[in-house]
This record gives structure tokens, C-alpha cells and sequence, in this order.
């Protein structure tokens, strides 16, 4: 193990060889990335093709079928509870929705994990929660109940929680979706600054390619369980395949075809047993 | 054949559930001692399972008590026996109408309210936030709530039968005009501590553990959904009942 996380120094997580089903579909077919530390690592991709799995896979949530993820130089699917939760001090995880405490004001919230690991005294406590939450800019809405405030307030205050205890990596999951222009540029530079001022290593999840373009460091595109394209957003654009040209400009067919595979059409409206 | 099939499914279904709401009390058991820690929690759970259920538990305590000594009180008359109202009033209550009643309420009242709300929480994601917060939800959610509701039904169940026999007393007493001497002497000289008492708080005890441990596993494993979290709420009133009704025959069976 030592080894292992001596070698792996630069590389936060390190994914081989993943192969994952959910029934009949195959999500991943024997995939490989790295996300390097230091850097805001994007992974890109249509509605569908797994990629909030693959996040829940970095964190432990979900187990691979078969290949290795590597996290700090431990392997998740060989942790047991006790070092999964020991692993999981160090990450932060923005849900989609924020996954606040809709029973808990802002305050408290943000002063969860801290009241939870730690035994910091109430008005330390009170010092570290105001601080996150001046970071992400809501130190005035510190007495909000989660069902007062707009979504984008919400994945901010999301946020705050997420940096509370100070983690290393920190996962967004789908961060811009449903946010106004305002909001998401408000995310889109939290993001950032976050990332470089407190040297964390983030990773991304989104299909919003232009937030994700100005923001990340580099990319993944995939699709069909498989990386199609890596690189900085820069190379990204410059790549000609027509799987990535379809995906960053948002073509509505393609190599990924506008209909869902199915039967020929006359065959089915006129067969019995195919509806 | 087909009818015999869909019987061993319905068995094999409640034995599988049998068995996964086992493995879960397990599990709270094991986590019990680090929540004890954090009384806060409990105390909170308390009022707000065992509290907000107290209003309910002691109107219907002092129906029931009102309507065992009308009913005690006609039927004893014929027979000429209306000093016996007392015992009669008293042993129903705390063999039997105490325990399973509250346990009934109690499952309508605070089971379908922890269902609903732990649901809820997984639904909206907050379980799995918790989870990746590296806080155990169990420990965190669910031990507290459990603890409240096995600490809380004994105490309704007292209040209950209280307000029950104050009701009986009012009734057969004050509006009857049995005797008031007979009345509480009746009590005094039948009813037994070890026998009627003790067996009577067992039972709440058992229910209690019932009731709570249906009602947190029914919402801790609701589907994430608006419809799963309705019927997790509906399984666990209607599994809470015959599970209080099922466990009331055996202890009574096994008892007296």
C-alpha cells in the first residue's frame, strides 16, 4: 500500500480497467482515467452514460464490477466501512440538489460535519462556518432555511458544507445544471478560486460544456462506457472526430443518432407483437 | 398450483423481510452504545415521537376508560356485581387495552411520521450527503429515533392507562354512583403487581421495540420516490398493527 501511494503521488485517482452493468447495460467498458492532483479535471459526457456513477464510484457509493479505482493510493472496493468513512473526511461531494438538510438553517448546515468529527468548542465552531460560508459569498444568509433559498444559493450553500472540514478533493456532480446565467457564473468561478486558493483537486462531472471549458484544467469525454477524447479544453476543440464535434456543439444527430435504437418504424406500427 | 405458488411467495417475501428487519435491529443494537454518547439526540426524538404523541394517547386513554366502565358497569348489573367495576376497569387496561391500543395509536401517530420522514430524506438525497460526509446515517438518523420510540411507548402506555382508569373511575363513580370504597378496594385486593403490572409493561416494551424498529427500517429502505415513500408509509401502519396484534396473542399465550 505504501508503495502504491508513493507512486501514485501525482494522480488524486487512478481508474483501470473499469468495467461496470446495471441489468443488461454495460456503463463502462474497461475504462481508464487519471485525474492528476492539483488540477480541476472535467469528465464530460451525454445524459446517461454514467458519469454521476462514476463519481459515486471515486467516492466508495457505488463498487465496480470488475478493474481498479484508486483513490490516494487506496483501492475503494478493498476499504471497509471504518477506512471508507476515514477516506471520505478528506473529500467534499456537491450533490446535483445540494442535498441539504431541509430541517437545518444554513448555520447549521454548514456546521454539521464540524459538529460531527470534530470537537471544536461552539464559538470556534461559529468562526469556521461564517468564514466558508464568506467564501462562497451567503455569510448574510446564515439564518435561511434550505426551502427559502433559489438553487443556485442552495448548491452554494452545498458548497460551504462541502469545504467545511478543509477536504482534498472535492467532487461536483452536474454543478451548473439549472442555474441561471448569474448563478452559474457565481459556480463557475467558486470553482476555481476554491481549487487554487486552498490547493484542492476537483473533479468535475457536467454535460454544460461551455461552463466546463472556461473552468477545467482538462477533460474527458465519454461515451458508450468508453473515453472517446482527453486533453486540455483547447485540444478538445481542436479535435475533428464527429463523436466530439456532435458533443460540443450540440448536434442533434450524428454518431449518436436522434432515435433511439428501435424496430423499423412501418414494423411496428403495423406489427401486433412488437408494441 | 398457481394459487400455491403465489402462497410460497407471499411466505418467502415475509420471511425475506423478516429476516432483513432483523439484520437491521442487529445493526442499531451495535450502534446503540455510541449514540448514548449524544443524549441530545434521543431527547429530542423523545419529545418529538413520545411528546407530540401525548395528546392523542391520553384523549383515547380517557374514551376507552369511559367506555369500559359504561360497558363494565351494564353488564356486571345484571349479576349484581358493579363492586367489581374497578377490577374489571383496571386488569382490561393493563393486560390488555394499555399495551395494544397505545401500540395502535402510537404506529398511526409517530411510526407513519419517522417512515415518511426518513423516506424523505433518502428521497431528497440528504441520507447519501450524510453518508458522504463520512456520518453514518444509522447512527445518526436512525439509533436516536429507534431509542425514542422503545423509551417513549412504555411511559404512553402508563399515561394511558392512568387517564384509562381515571375515565372508568369517572364513569362507573361519578356518573354510575357505584360505591367509591368498593371501587378502589376491588382494585387493591385483585390486581397483581408481578402478573397484571409487569406483564402489561413487557408487552408495551415489545411493542414499542415493534412498532419503531417497522417503522424506521420501512422508511430507511423507501424507494426514493414520492409513491415509494407513500407506500413505505402505508406498510409500516399496517405491518405495525398485525405485528402488534400477532405479538400480543403470543405474549398473552405465553404470560397467563
Amino acid at each position: 500500500m505504501a508503495a502504491s501511494s508513493q507512486k501514485n503521488t501525482d494522480n488524486v485517482v487512478e481508474i483501470t480497467g473499469l468495467k461496470y452493468r446495471r441489468g443488461e447495460k454495460l456503463i463502462f467498458d474497461r475504462l481508464n482515467i487519471t485525474i492528476p492532483r492539483g488540477k480541476i479535471t472535467a469528465i464530460m459526457g451525454p445524459s446517461g452514460t454514467g458519469k454521476t456513477t462514476l463519481l459515486r464510484m471515486m467516492t466508495g457509493q457505488v463498487l465496480p464490477d470488475r478493474g481498479r479505482v484508486i483513490v490516494e493510493g487506496r483501492n475503494i472496493a478493498r476499504l471497509d466501512g471504518d477506512e471508507l468513512y476515514e477516506l471520505r473526511k478528506s473529500m467534499g461531494f456537491l450533490f446535483q440538489n445540494g442535498a441539504l438538510f431541509t430541517d437545518y438553517n444554513v448555520f447549521e448546515n454548514v456546521a454539521f460535519p464540524l459538529r460531527e468529527h470534530t470537537k471544536l468548542q461552539e464559538r470556534l465552531i461559529h468562526h469556521v462556518v461564517l468564514m466558508k460560508l464568506q467564501a462562497v459569498g451567503l455569510r448574510g444568509a446564515w439564518s435561511m432555511m434550505p426551502g427559502e433559498m433559489s438553487g443556485g444559493m442552495a448548491r452554494r450553500v452545498a458548497l460551504a458544507r462541502a469545504i467545511a472540514m478543509d477536504p482534498k478533493i472535492i467532487f461536483y456532480d452536474e454543478p451548473f445544471t439549472g442555474l441561471d446565467p448569474i448563478s452559474m457564473g457565481v459556480i463557475v468561478r467558486l470553482i476555481r478560486v476554491l481549487n487554487d486558493s486552498l490547493g484542492l483537486t476537483s473533479v468535475i462531472v457536467s454535460h454544460d460544456v461551455a461552463e466546463v471549458s472556461s473552468v477545467s484544467d482538462q477533460s474527458y469525454l465519454i461515451s458508450n462506457g468508453k473515453v472517446v477524447a482527453r486533453g486540455t479544453p483547447e485540444e478538445l476543440e481542436r479535435n475533428k472526430s464527429a463523436w466530439v464535434r456532435q458533443f460540443l456543439e450540440g448536434l442533434a444527430d450524428g454518431p449518436v443518432p436522434f432515435h433511439y435504437p428501435s424496430l423499423d418504424y412501418a414494423t411496428q406500427l403495423l406489427g401486433e407483437e412488437s408494441t | 398450483m398457481r394459487l400455491l405458488r403465489e402462497a410460497y411467495y407471499i411466505v418467502l417475501e415475509f420471511l425475506e423481510m423478516l429476516g432483513a428487519c432483523v439484520l437491521f435491529l442487529m445493526r442499531l443494537i451495535r450502534l446503540i452504545p455510541q449514540s448514548l454518547l449524544r443524549p441530545r439526540l434521543i431527547f429530542q426524538q423523545i419529545f418529538s415521537v413520545g411528546g407530540m404523541s401525548l395528546v392523542l394517547i391520553m384523549v383515547s386513554g380517557l374514551f376507552i376508560g369511559m367506555v369500559l366502565g359504561l360497558q363494565g358497569y351494564n353488564t356486571l348489573n345484571k349479576f349484581a356485581a358493579t363492586s367489581a367495576l374497578g377490577t374489571l376497569v383496571v386488569l382490561s387496561l393493563l393486560r390488555e387495552l394499555g399495551p395494544v391500543v397505545t401500540a395502535l395509536l402510537f404506529a398511526g401517530r409517530a411510526g407513519t411520521a419517522l417512515t415518511s420522514e426518513i423516506g424523505l430524506m433518502r428521497a431528497t438525497e440528504q441520507i447519501a450527503g450524510m453518508e458522504m460526509m463520512a456520518v453514518d446515517p444509522v447512527r445518526r438518523i436512525v439509533v436516536p429515533r429507534f431509542l425514542a420510540g422503545v423509551i417513549s411507548m412504555p411511559l404512553l402506555v402508563g399515561i394511558f392507562n392512568a387517564i384509562g382508569i381515571l375515565g372508568g373511575f369517572l364513569v362507573g363513580v361519578g356518573l354510575m354512583k357505584v360505591d367509591i370504597g368498593a371501587f378502589w378496594s376491588q382494585i387493591h385486593s385483585t390486581v397483581d403487581l408481578h402478573e397484571d403490572f409487569m406483564s402489561g409493561v413487557l408487552k408495551s416494551f415489545v411493542f414499542g421495540i415493534a412498532t419503531t424498529l417497522i417503522a424506521v427500517f420501512e422508511g430507511y429502505y423507501a424507494q426514493p420516490t414520492a409513491e415509494g415513500v407513500s407506500r413505505a408509509t402505508t406498510r409500516t401502519v399496517v405491518n405495525s398493527a398485525l405485528a402488534v396484534l400477532a405479538l400480543d396473542y403470543l405474549l398473552t399465550a405465553f404470560m397467563f
